[in-house]
């Protein structure tokens, strides 16, 4: 799931461990757990850190390379915090059929936002479409994206 | 008296506004009833007023409406053409029914297959399946009965249900519309079908980019546990890799691994889930259950064609005016969906090509539009119909550059286990880039080498790479693991075959008139 941006908050180190241990004890029964738990520490820190891979992977009795090889493996998970705030724009065939590429290509220089590729929102008849944390826009034209990205920026 | 006001709060018609026209709507002192979509997505937000409906609605637009006066106003919904000509059987409460409201989905039809099928016991209940001829939704088209009674007739002390609700393909969204507008008959069918093997839990893999989804099967999940029980339904949640959506790389993503495809055999009907017999349905497969059970097999095979029986969801979007959610028994042509249902493009255009069933589908000119909707006449036409879902371009695509990023796409989402879909999507790219440059390719210092005895010692022209990459495309299409690799040659080989003048080839002879 999209992290929240207002959630990624300055923890200590030891907070940030707090949390961790929290986030695996409510997942110490549940089979086939990785993904579930690096979706709630990523939605708590803003990031899943290379330092909370050793207790992850102790926690579920896997090496520290199987944890990364998920971590990178999967495009919704980083490493590194976000530096800009996220809008993320579908660039899928259909709202390519409806002009995604133009309105793209409009937006390169905008550096206040990172404007990120995503496949499909599924709202493929109302597009182009964007998604800012669980937040969906529809119907985007360049009035509305220049609108979106003042708001988040 | 206070006017009833039915809108929407699917994610489509969240994204378009509906909440701030629902908010309006209740502002000037209605009641609002927050209900699942009819489907007709060109017309959201639309607001249902005693049947009549009104769409698309801004704020600036409920005074009119509340008024009577309103330009919007489409007439009664139930007799608008695009619901008319449908055959609802999966979406038959969508747009009547709050998708959260146990009351609704019992009051209309809900939980009567789970009790048909708990009285007939497991054994008749496949047959029922197995009788409707319903096919797997996602794409492959397996008989769902026949993957019912293997996992059944496995030995195992665990067994799963796994509803493989990754709808990465663009241009669909039945899954969603499911998940969002009718979550319970989703979590029947799972119930259904895990009585009927002998199943105790099911996932629900459901990816990321559907955050309302997710919420709506969580919360049904969670209020519809009793009725369920003993089974158990979980949702599990995707990280965005559209491979995922390949059985196998799912089934090794749900057990916490990266989501790399496995070879089969094993099937996943003996060997998936933690290596337990395991089914893996789509979404739209599980939620056609439900009516099955309750209506008889029989009845829904009465529907159809040729090998292809009941009726599919299929999505109409992309460069088109009437785009939506349209259910119809198999049979139906390509032109029928796209020119009367569709309403041909939205800007107004010619109506250049469709590509049918998502990003590993082929691109098809309207020379096609003939085509019967149905499994098998698609692949005889080198095409498939996957999810059901049609983008619809105009004639200002450019099919070379779409066929490019059918290959880079394939690329970024392959999941890397074997070479053709690997290095093959990216020697793609390079090919097609050089074509659409019209470059050719001229030889580079280590081919000319003394020693190089059998490296290529001439530029190669446009045509000689038009034929590599279609060489290419064969490797891929029969050397990959997956449908990912093996189906990205259909869009690729389909834009150079219907659209040859955009890859710098001469036009295709004039086919005749539709």
């Amino acid at each position: 799931m999209a992290e929240n941006m207002t959630m990624t908050t300055n923890l200590t180190a030891s907070e940030r461990d707090a949390e961790v241990a929290r986030i695996l004890a409510a997942h110490a029964t549940r089979e086939g757990a990785l993904l579930p738990i690096l979706h709630d520490i990523q939605a708590v820190l803003g990031h899943v850190p290379e330092a909370v891979i050793p207790a992850i992977a102790h926690a579920l009795n896997v090496s520290r390379a199987e944890v990364h090889g998920v971590i990178s493996f999967y495009h919704d998970f980083h490493v590194e915090p976000h530096t800009r705030p996220v809008i993320k724009l579908c660039r899928s065939e259909s709202c390519q059929a409806r002009g995604v590429e133009v309105l793209a290509r409009a937006f390169e220089g905008e550096t206040r936002v990172s404007i990120e590729p995503i496949y499909c929102l599924g709202l493929c008849t109302v597009g182009p479409n964007a998604m800012v944390g669980n937040t969906l826009h529809a119907r985007l034209d360049t009035a509305k994206l220049s609108a979106l990205v003042e708001s988040v920026a | 008296m206070t006017v009833k006001v039915r809108i929407s709060d699917d994610a489509l018609a969240i994204a378009c506004g509906a909440d701030h026209v629902a908010a309006a709507f209740a502002a000037a002192g209605c009641t609002v009833e927050r209900v699942s979509s009819w489907g007709m997505q060109w017309l959201e937000p639309l607001a249902d007023i005693d049947g009549q409906g009104f769409g698309p609605l801004t704020v600036a637009d409920v005074p009119a409406v509340l008024a009577g006066n309103s330009p919007l106003a489409i007439g009664a919904i139930e007799h608008h053409p695009f619901i008319a000509r449908q055959q609802r059987f999966t979406f038959a409460r969508a747009g009547k029914t709050r998708p959260l409201s146990l009351d609704d989905y019992a009051a209309n039809g809900g939980w009567a297959g789970l009790a048909r099928a708990r009285e007939l016991g497991a054994e008749a209940t496949i047959a029922e399946v197995t009788q409707s001829g319903l096919r797997g939704r996602g794409g492959a088209g397996f008989p769902a009965g026949i993957k019912w009674t293997t996992v059944a007739r496995a030995p195992a002390d665990r067994k799963y249900i796994v509803c493989n609700a990754d709808e990465g393909d663009s241009a669909t969204f039945a899954d969603r519309m499911v998940m969002e507008g009718d979550p319970f008959m989703l979590i029947e069918g799972m119930a259904i079908a895990g009585h009927a093997v002998g199943a105790q839990v099911g996932y629900v893999y459901i990816r990321s980019e559907y955050p309302h989804a997710i919420a709506k099967m969580e919360a049904a999940a969670a209020l519809s546990a009793a009725i369920i029980a003993p089974f158990r339904v979980e949702v599990r949640v995707g990280a965005g890799a559209y491979v995922c959506g390949e059985e196998t790389s799912l089934l090794n993503s749900l057990e916490g691994k990266r989501g790399e495809v496995r070879a089969k055999p094993p099937l996943p009907a003996l060997e998936g889930l933690f290596g337990k017999p395991t089914v893996v349905n789509n979404v739209l497969t599980l939620a056609a259950v439900p009516w099955i059970m309750a209506h008889g097999g029989a009845a829904y095979a009465a529907v159809g064609f040729g090998r292809s029986r009941g009726t599919m969801p299929i999505q109409i979007a992309g460069n088109v005016r009437h785009g939506g959610l349209f259910e119809v028994g198999f049979g139906i042509t390509l032109g029928e969906l796209v020119m009367e249902i569709g309403g041909g493009t939205a800007s107004g255009r010619p109506v250049h090509a469709v590509q049918v069933g998502g990003p590993l589908g082929a691109y098809h000119p309207p020379s096609d539009f003939h085509l019967a909707f149905d499994y098998e006449t698609f692949a005889a036409a080198d095409g498939l119909i996957g999810h059901a879902g049609l983008s619809v371009f105009d004639d200002t695509a450019d099919m070379s550059a779409l066929a490019r990023f059918a290959m880079s796409f394939c690329a970024v989402e392959s999941c890397g286990k074997c070479t053709p879909c690997r290095i093959g999507s990216t020697r793609g790219v390079e090919v097609i880039d050089r074509i659409r440059a019209r470059s050719g390719r001229t030889v580079d210092r280590v081919e000319t080498l003394p020693q190089m005895h059998n490296a290529r010692k001439a530029a190669r022209t446009l045509g000689e790479d038009i034929a590599l990459l279609e060489d290419l495309c064969e490797t891929m299409k029969f050397g990959s693991l997956c449908a990912l690799g093996g189906f990205t040659p259909y869009p690729v080989l389909s834009a150079i075959k219907h659209f040859p003048q955009d890859f710098g080839l001469a036009a295709p002879e004039q086919e005749a008139a539709e």
